[in-house]
């Protein structure tokens, strides 16, 4: 069937299969030269998809065991953030590090070793992974730091590539209520941004969005929002009933592909100038429940439509801390001049790199933009690559979708032996493969 | 909060049975669970269990060989669902009397005979909800899968029967009808999209079903409409279409 990932291109016509019990996966490796397992395909670019075979693992989605005492959470790999979220928080736990959407498996988070708002402080989700069950060609292996710790760090942000992550065990947080305080400060310029980055490094949660079409002495205005978790008693009486709600909201889902030429430069121009008044208006600290502060992107359902019927490719990058203030600048004065701002431009502070291979993190400011697939897009990446590239930066893997091996891997020193340990585990032979790693010339070694 | 109400739920390993557990669970239901394969069941029970902390009662049952069960149970249940189904191979139960009668025991003999010993107990009590998962297939015998859909249109008109007869009798009998659900027992298979729902989906309509005290659903509300018009169309008409 035709697959993609979350940025709809490329698509891909695969052959798909449901692993619903562990018992069946030696069956369905035999029978397959190779594969890639898939969550809930939220992964922007070509990552989960493997013509030959593409393995689903959201019926893997039973939790194993929970300790009450440690916060340690063990279950299988196909089991949803949502999912985590629903069951734990109205008893008290929440995870170490969360993404900006629930939507994503618990094997894609480690995958991809997902960041957060706090990465510079608590690091991406693989540092609170425990131990992984990982199925390689042969064999079905427990890795964690201590056991076969050359696997667990390749498959930490490997992007299934080492083997089939089937369950991992993991560490939650104790909360004492489900809302923090959120602050949101407006910026005039980069300089104001990044400074603001380094001042409210005490802030456990910060990001800050871009109005990524503003110019010359404007470059780098943004929002910038900071959050902690609120006590208990620091609650305001109308919240103290409930302190740890966790309800259901009904999320409206985008029935149709926007047309493409909705999304312009005045309609990008117009949504910026609102969101950055906004937050004139309305900024200052308040409670904020979780949902809404961590989960911005899911506040519509399937808001990749919006992005038109040729999808859209989302573009990551980090640069290391001494070239943030030159890199950045550079990048947004590129998109800018391109007139091609995207609805989604977000800025981060990122904390020192984790111990997965090809972990993306590195300690420096990482951005983030959306462009609709269109004739000249691509060009816009290769340039924008370019940059990343020229200031010894790093792109993405779970979001690239169209970059060269040559400016991808020269952001990753750890690509070799990655690649060693990803062999060595499967016999020499690349049994995990996917459109990703093919584009990437990862397979022929 | 009042003390657990306990639900039953017979075929819990399904990938329906999974996810109304789970949804029951969320809800705050204490769980005995009934299933066939004893590992699954484990497996099911770990489940619950590191999603509420409280550990469901497990008890292995097999429709076609084993009891009624009722006696093992303790306490009597509030709740008792049966999601037990077999679909089988329709051109195998045309071959072979044994698959087929391991069709029609599987989908009709065993959940009556459980369901109506269940219903004694609940009758004498006074009290309880019973949900039998039964089929589409039930509505109207199809040339595809009218092995299938004659045993579940028996259970069908049992559970009416049943909740005619408790009516008045503090027991109420829902009869749950899903349509093409996406799961294990249906893997491979090409259902349109509009009529197709999912376990949770399922599972949704079943526990909204006991809460409101509704008679029969179906899951998803296109279904209600075809299957009024397929039941209504005269049978030398039918007869010659490939449904």
């Amino acid at each position: 069937m035709d697959l993609s990932g979350w940025g709809r291109h490329p698509v891909c016509d695969c052959h798909v299969e449901h692993l619903r019990r562990r018992e069946d996966l030696a069956r369905l490796m035999d029978g397959s030269a190779s594969l890639i397992a898939r969550g809930n395909g939220r992964a922007y670019g070509d990552a989960a998809l493997n013509p030959l075979l593409t393995l689903s693992m959201l019926a893997m989605d039973r939790m194993l065991a929970f300790d009450e005492r440690t916060g340690l959470l063990a279950c299988e790999s196909g089991v949803l953030l949502a999912d985590i979220l629903r069951t734990f928080v109205p008893r008290g736990w929440f995870p170490w590090v969360v993404p900006g959407t629930q939507l994503v498996t618990v094997g894609g988070m480690i995958a991809a070793d997902v960041h957060g708002k706090n990465h510079h402080r608590d690091g991406g989700f693989g540092a609170c992974v425990e131990s992984l069950t990982l199925a390689t060609a042969n064999e079905v292996r427990q890795c964690s730091r201590a056991q076969y710790a050359d696997l667990f760090h390749a498959t930490i942000g490997g992007m299934g590539l080492t083997g089939v992550i089937l369950a991992a065990r993991f560490r939650l947080r104790r909360i004492e209520t489900a809302f923090l305080t959120a602050e949101s400060l407006p910026t005039s310029d980069l300089d104001e941004t990044l400074a603001l980055f380094e001042e409210s490094e005490e802030w456990p949660y910060t990001v800050a969005w871009v109005d990524c079409l503003a110019t010359a002495r404007n470059t780098g205005r943004s929002v910038v929002s900071c959050g902690a978790f609120m006590a208990r008693d620091e609650l305001p009486t109308r919240l103290r009933s409930e302190p740890l709600r966790w309800r259901r909201r009904w999320v409206p889902t985008l029935p149709f592909d926007v047309p493409a030429a909705l999304l312009n430069r005045s309609s990008v121009r117009f949504h910026n100038a609102l969101r950055y008044r906004r937050h004139r208006v309305f900024g200052g600290a308040r409670p904020t429940h979780l949902a809404p502060f961590f989960f911005p992107l899911d506040g519509i359902n399937a808001w990749n439509r919006l992005y038109g019927r040729r999808g859209f490719v989302q573009f990551q990058c980090v640069l290391p801390k001494a070239e943030g203030q030159a890199g950045i600048a550079e990048l947004l004065r590129r998109v800018a001049d391109g007139g091609r701002g995207s609805f989604l431009a977000v800025l981060k502070l990122l904390g020192p790199q984790g111990d997965g291979l090809l972990s993306f993190p590195l300690e420096g400011y990482t951005l983030c933009l959306d462009f609709p697939m269109r004739p000249g897009t691509l060009d816009l990446l290769d340039k924008l690559d370019a940059i990343v590239c020229s200031h010894g930066g790093r792109l993405y893997l779970a979001k690239d979708a169209c970059s060269t091996p040559e400016r991808l891997w020269q952001g990753y020193p750890n690509r070799d032996s990655f690649n060693t340990v990803r062999m060595e585990a499967n016999g020499g032979y690349p049994k995990f493969a996917s459109a990703l790693s093919r584009r990437l010339a990862l397979d022929s070694g | 909060m009042a003390a657990a109400q306990t639900a039953l739920l017979i075929g819990a390993t399904s990938d329906i049975g999974r996810a109304v557990a789970r949804r029951l669970a969320a809800r705050g239901w204490a769980l005995q669970l009934a299933a066939r394969d004893a590992i699954a069941l484990e497996r099911e029970a770990r489940n619950i269990e590191a999603r509420t902390g409280e550990a469901p009662r497990l008890y292995r049952w097999d429709a076609l060989e084993d009891g009624l069960l009722v006696d093992e149970l303790d306490p009597l249940p509030d709740l008792a669902i049966c999601v037990v189904g077999l679909l089988g191979d329709q051109a195998e139960s045309e071959r072979d009397a044994v698959e087929a009668e391991r069709v029609m025991r599987t989908n009709y003999n065993a959940p009556a005979l459980l369901l109506g010993a269940l219903a004694r107990r609940f009758e004498l009590r006074g009290s309880g909800v019973i949900v039998g998962v039964s089929s589409v297939a039930g509505d109207r015998g199809r040339a595809a899968n009218y092995v299938y859909g004659s045993a579940k249109a028996g259970f069908t008109a049992f559970l009416s029967g049943l909740r005619g007869r408790l009516a008045r009798r503090g027991v109420h009998v829902v009869t749950v009808k899903p349509g093409f659900v996406t799961t294990r027992m249906t893997a491979g298979m090409d259902f349109p999209v509009l009529l197709t729902a999912t376990p949770e989906q399922v599972a949704e309509a079943v526990v909204r079903a006991v809460r409101r005290r509704h008679n029969v659903v179906y899951v998803g509300r296109m279904w209600r409409l075809a299957m009024l018009l397929i039941r209504a169309l005269p049978e030398g008409i039918f007869k010659r279409m490939k449904l």
